[in-house]
């Protein structure tokens, strides 16, 4: 049996310690009614060769990225991953620990959890980071759920369709159970109108959550957002592209109380979906309401500079249901990897990727909509992402044409967005190239 | 050998001008600035990340790795984590890029693989759990809890029934208060019997028209099956409630006994404690879900589903409790998951209960002479002993115990929990350790409970750190490098 070390000559002299007969007798406990009276059925055992030349057949049903050209967003990029990231991810000592509960054996994980926490409040701008939470989306529903409880607001929570839709969706599933009422204020520019959102906010609204850039890959008014929410007396939530943050002002600089993310273009994987990186990072008035995992420095009995799990009385496993959150496994390993790919790139380097992000989709975004049948749906600024509608109703035979030809166009929005029906939302990041760009606008005239 | 390195933080190591990572240079025609971003929106300077070199960060992170202990490298039998072998070639399997660079809004025509390892997943934790409907959607365990218990909150709501409370046993772990408190209902603790199981009188008298779940591990934090448990549900289902099993425990019973058998309603399942995925540091995990047929409906959105033409992602659920996270699941874990259970087949998963529960009893049997074990001689996966006799005698502490076991080359076990049992040690050494293993840790902690109490006090004494503040770490709380010099 892979992975057991015990052998029949074992398990005797072990059962004979016990003082029983057979390992059928160490199921006394569960009574013979309420067994599995057959074997599981699941498929057959597998050795390794047989499980990876399965999986390879398996692996070969899908294209990845590296065999097609890639313009899909909406909150997962196909950034690159430096392999410094994948090689210490790789130290087993890392992947193969827990969470750091004995300190003094874990130090590894705390430091590198406190470097991560600090790497994201430097470029966040923010006071405090959290060890992670689950992903973006769920980040910022644990983020509303902090500013209704700050404030001792539970009427009203105000967003609007420019953030990504799931996010939204989460949000509604976490607040299902609560008084609270969700205001979506709606983007027809693509971007949400100072004006709206002024008329939306009232003195029962705990607080705002905006996206930027948003959904769409349009810069919001962030400024006059913030100072709209804080007039009256709402926290201000911003969901930010970590990329966007080597180029565009830090949320700490522009008055943001709690800022999340979606790290996975931090040196994660797209990994279909997940596992990714929710990352969270406050002001210090909120520090004790923040959910999830936090490291501290402090010092051991002899002096010694060290770190340790902290400020627990937060969390489920001290103060149960009066926790700030039921969160316990985190993404500790995606968080590591996001701490190493921040410190390979540095600021020159997350200036960079950030800057060719802008210019690149920039780039794109004329060339497309320079071909008769397309337009941009927007008339703003755009970051990394932009949305294209087709005005000749023909998205459906473009989108198969670049199929054809080894292009992920884009992610039609029709799904989130019946107004937005012809669009597609077109991601450009520093992996494609003047080539691949054209061949894209080839492919779609 | 001193590792200087590993013991300053990236941000003393950084050095102006220093850099790793070299990007190629614009190959599109640059743009202003200014032409294409609005006046305010830049920042002045780039974000004050360190500045350091390729090797500068390879030796910072091999150092510091070094400082950790790991399931790869010690034993490391903490309670209710089931911290198992994580095996090497399923890492590789879904590191693949034909399973890891797959986006995920890419047409289904193009992840058929991926689809087909994700619903095959669902089929087969269906089998595990004996309940039908499955979602892979939550990031993890007590992720999986919030989500059961918001199912039954719109199952009781579609069925026009008002249905407040959960009951919890008083040794259950804290997600599942927590979990409880998130779907917003309010928590009953149930008192826990001196066999270590529900007392069922108890319940009896918790049990009323407001009670909408009840919650339980089976087996349970004291590592026992509670064998009262169809007696338990029918005692919920009478009431009119639900009965969720937290399945981290799983490992004792895989192909033993099924959930959905004894009485469950809803449960989730740990692939990174059960099915061997690694644990991260603290993650990433995930919480899938099992559920009875009539509570399908309400699970959230998306579930793979096969069609004639081939797998698709189905949306169609108009009672679902929505989203509780983006996009579709933890794939990556549940990719590792399918490798697994490819590879234990369905002998294999028997095998793994038998030996995981077996190596349990063979270590409770050592410890047992030298330490109280408060339920008696036989077990499951996982046992509680007591250091309160060494307490009351000789002033040592559960805590002063584990931390010497550092000394001696092995991790702690879980300590203070379960809250019911004084000076706990919860220990589970899983099925991938051998006799002779569990023979040195029972040497080494009997060893351990003879030696000077200020010995103990002090542990550990080999490691580079010893007992850290932690008061002053919560009172101080210093969370983030703020250019302090090191220490």
């Amino acid at each position: 049996m892979p992975y057991i070390p015990n052998t029949p000559a074992d398990q005797e002299a072990m059962l004979q310690a016990i003082g029983v007969r057979s390992l059928e007798d160490l199921f006394a406990m569960v009574p013979p009614e309420l067994r599995l009276q057959r074997e599981p059925a699941v498929p057959p055992a597998m050795g390794e060769l047989e499980l990876t030349a399965h999986m390879t057949e398996l692996a070969g049903r899908n294209v990845p990225a590296g065999q097609a050209v890639s313009f899909l967003g909406g909150g997962a990029y196909d950034h690159f991953i430096p392999a410094i990231v994948d090689f210490v991810a790789g130290r087993s000592e890392f992947y193969t620990a827990y969470t750091p509960y004995q300190p003094e054996a874990s130090q590894g994980t705390l430091q590198a959890t406190f470097e991560y926490q600090t790497l994201i409040a430097q470029l966040t701008g923010m006071d405090v980071s959290n060890a992670s939470l689950y992903d973006g989306a769920s980040a910022a529903a644990e983020a509303v759920l902090m500013a209704i409880h700050a404030t001792k607001r539970s009427g009203r929570v105000v967003t609007a369709a420019s953030v990504h839709p799931e996010y939204r969706q989460v949000l509604a599933t976490y607040l299902a159970n609560f008084e609270t009422g969700l205001v979506t204020l709606p983007t027809s520019q693509g971007t949400i109108d100072p004006e709206t959102l002024a008329a939306a906010v009232n003195d029962q609204t705990a607080c705002v959550l905006v996206q930027h850039p948003n959904f769409f890959g349009c810069l919001e008014d962030v400024q006059e957002l913030g100072e709209i929410a804080h007039r009256a007396g709402a926290m201000f939530v911003v969901a930010v592209d970590p990329i966007s943050l080597g180029l565009l002002k830090r949320p700490g600089q522009y008055g943001a109380d709690i800022v999340v993310a979606e790290g996975q273009s931090l040196g994660n994987a797209m990994a279909f979906g997940g596992p990714y990186l929710g990352i969270l990072a406050c002001r210090e008035p909120f520090v004790r309401r923040m959910p999830g995992r936090l490291v501290g420095q402090t010092v051991d009995r002899r002096g010694k500079r060290c770190w340790v799990l902290t400020l627990q009385t937060r969390e489920q496993h001290i103060r149960r249901e009066k926790a700030t959150s039921n969160i316990c496994t985190n993404q500790g390993l995606l968080a590591l990897r996001a701490a190493v790919y921040l410190a390979a790139m540095g600021p020159q380097g997350m200036r960079v990727v950030a800057e060719l992000c802008l210019q690149k989709a920039r780039y794109a975004m004329e060339r497309l909509s320079a071909q008769p049948g397309l337009e941009p749906s927007f008339d703003r600024p755009v970051f990394k992402e932009f949305v294209v509608r087709a005005t000749d109703g023909q998205l459906d035979r473009r989108l198969d044409a670049a199929l054809r030809n080894g292009i992920f166009a884009g992610v039609p929005l029709a799904r989130w967005y019946p107004e937005l029906a012809d669009c597609l939302l077109v991601a450009v990041t520093e992996k494609r190239t003047k080539a691949q760009i054209d061949r894209l606008v080839e492919t779609v005239k | 050998m001193r590792h200087r390195q590993a013991a300053q933080l990236l941000f003393e190591l950084s050095h102006p001008g220093r850099r790793a990572v070299q990007l190629p240079a614009c190959d599109v025609p640059q743009r202003r600035l200014e032409e294409l971003l609005p006046p305010g929106a830049a920042a002045e300077a780039p974000p004050p990340l360190p500045e350091l070199t390729e090797p500068d960060l390879v030796r910072h992170f091999v150092n510091l790795s070094t400082q950790n202990m790991s399931a790869d490298t010690h034993f490391y039998p903490l309670g209710s984590c089931t911290m198992k072998y994580n095996p090497k070639r399923n890492e590789r399997l879904a590191g693949m890029p034909g399973f890891a660079d797959l986006h995920p809004y890419q047409p289904e025509a193009t992840l058929q693989g991926v689809l087909a390892v994700l619903y095959e997943v669902q089929e087969m934790l269906a089998e595990i759990a004996g309940l039908p409907a499955v979602s892979l959607q939550p990031a993890a365990g007590a992720h999986g809890e919030m989500t059961a218990l918001l199912v039954a909150a719109a199952y009781f709501r579609d069925v026009g029934q008002q249905r407040t409370t959960v009951i919890i046993p008083d040794a259950a772990h804290g997600t599942n208060p927590a979990s409880a408190a998130m779907a917003r209902f309010t928590t009953l603790e149930v008192k826990t019997c001196g066999k270590g199981l529900v007392d069922v009188k108890d319940l009896a008298g918790k049990l009323d028209a407001r009670t909408a779940v009840f919650m339980i591990t089976n087996p349970n934090t004291l590592g026992l099956f509670d064998g009262q448990i169809a007696t338990i549900a029918r005692m919920v289902h009478d009431a009119g409630g639900l009965v969720y099993l937290d399945g981290a425990n799983m490992n004792a019973i895989l192909g033993i006994a099924r959930p959905g058998d004894f009485g469950a309603d809803m449960m989730h399942f740990n692939p990174h404690k059960t099915f061997s995925g690694p644990h991260g540091g603290g993650g990433p995990g995930a919480g899938p879900v099992a559920v009875r047929g009539d509570l399908a409906p309400y699970l959230p959105v998306p579930a793979v589903v096969k069609d004639p033409s081939g797998f698709r992602l189905d949306y169609d659920r108009p009672k679902s409790i929505g989203r509780v996270r983006s996009f579709f699941g933890n794939t990556g874990v549940l990719v590792r998951t399918y490798c697994y259970l490819r590879t234990l087949g369905p002998q294999g998963l028997r095998r793994v209960a038998e030996n995981a529960v077996l190596n349990a009893n063979y270590l409770l049997s050592r410890l047992k002479h030298f330490l109280v074990a408060p339920y008696g001689d036989r077990c499951t996966h996982e046992f509680v002993v007591s250091a309160s006799r060494l307490k009351a005698d000789r002033g040592v502490t559960a805590m002063d115990l584990v931390k010497r076991l550092l000394d001696y080359g092995f991790h702690a076990p879980t300590v203070y929990f379960p809250l019911i049992v004084r000076e706990a040690l919860m220990i589970e050494p899983t099925e991938t350790e051998s006799k002779a293993t569990l023979d040195a840790f029972a040497q080494a902690l009997f060893r351990i409970t003879e030696e000077p109490p200020d010995l103990l006090h002090d542990a550990p004494h080999a490691l580079r750190i010893s007992r850290p503040d932690e008061v002053q770490a919560a009172r101080k709380a210093v969370l983030a490098w703020k250019g302090n010099a090191e220490r």
